[in-house]
């Protein structure tokens, strides 16, 4: 691993991860959400965990985000409170 | 002092952030009232756990203070490295299953919203009062 690139990506995880669950937005948590797992599976790959960077590439931020848009779009867009 | 700061807290900054991760995945399942926001907390969490895992597998190249892991092979030539693959494996598994979990609870929230015609958790429970 690379420790200066791996420090400046886990502080920018934090920083999408809180900013993911304080989103009034729906829609814009889940796109926070997707950006959360790519920068994960960045993470991965420098942690030389290849496969499942590819896996949560694929998945985190491929199928869960389509998954999660699917039901925002079939229920309500906007939290209340 | 010094030494045990380096050793303790610094070195093991992927396992603080891991922790950090954790809790901002558990406030969310706790305090948000809306379920979606709640499953994006738990996705939050499992991937905090994801990170400790690998991040325990992981060889130590950087500052050489995250190494615990012991080679496979015996016989390496020298200057090969290789991480732990058991944690990999692990967690390539745990992944699928945490996809497969959101999809069946996302499908519940739908259902949900289709009976009570809200997300809100306190709303939901305002109407079970009522009927």
């Amino acid at each position: 691993m690379i420790v200066p690139l791996d420090l400046l990506m886990l502080f920018v995880i934090v920083v999408i991860a809180i900013a993911t669950i304080s989103a009034k937005d729906l829609f814009s948590a889940v796109i926070l959400f997707g950006a959360y797992s790519f920068l994960m599976a960045v993470v991965w790959a420098e942690m030389h965990s290849i496969d499942v960077s590819f896996t949560e590439a694929a998945v985190g931020a491929g199928v869960s985000t389509a998954f999660l848009i699917a039901a925002v779009s079939r229920t309500a867009r906007w939290e209340k409170g | 002092m010094m030494e045990w700061l380096t050793q303790e807290i610094l070195a093991k900054y992927n396992y603080w952030i891991a922790v950090i991760i954790i809790l901002i995945g558990f406030y969310a399942m706790i305090a948000k009232d809306n379920l979606i926001k709640k499953l994006i907390g738990l996705s939050l969490f499992q991937t905090g756990i994801f990170l400790y895992f690998i991040s325990l597998g992981d060889v130590g190249v950087g500052w050489g203070l995250r190494s615990g892991t012991t080679y496979i092979i015996e016989a390496i030539p020298e200057g090969y490295i290789y991480i732990n693959p058991l944690p990999t494996a692990l967690i390539l598994t745990a992944i699928v299953v945490s996809v497969s979990t959101l999809a069946v609870s996302l499908g519940l929230v739908i259902r949900i919203y289709e009976e009570y015609e809200t997300i809100e958790e306190s709303e939901i429970i305002e109407k079970e009062r009522v009927l």
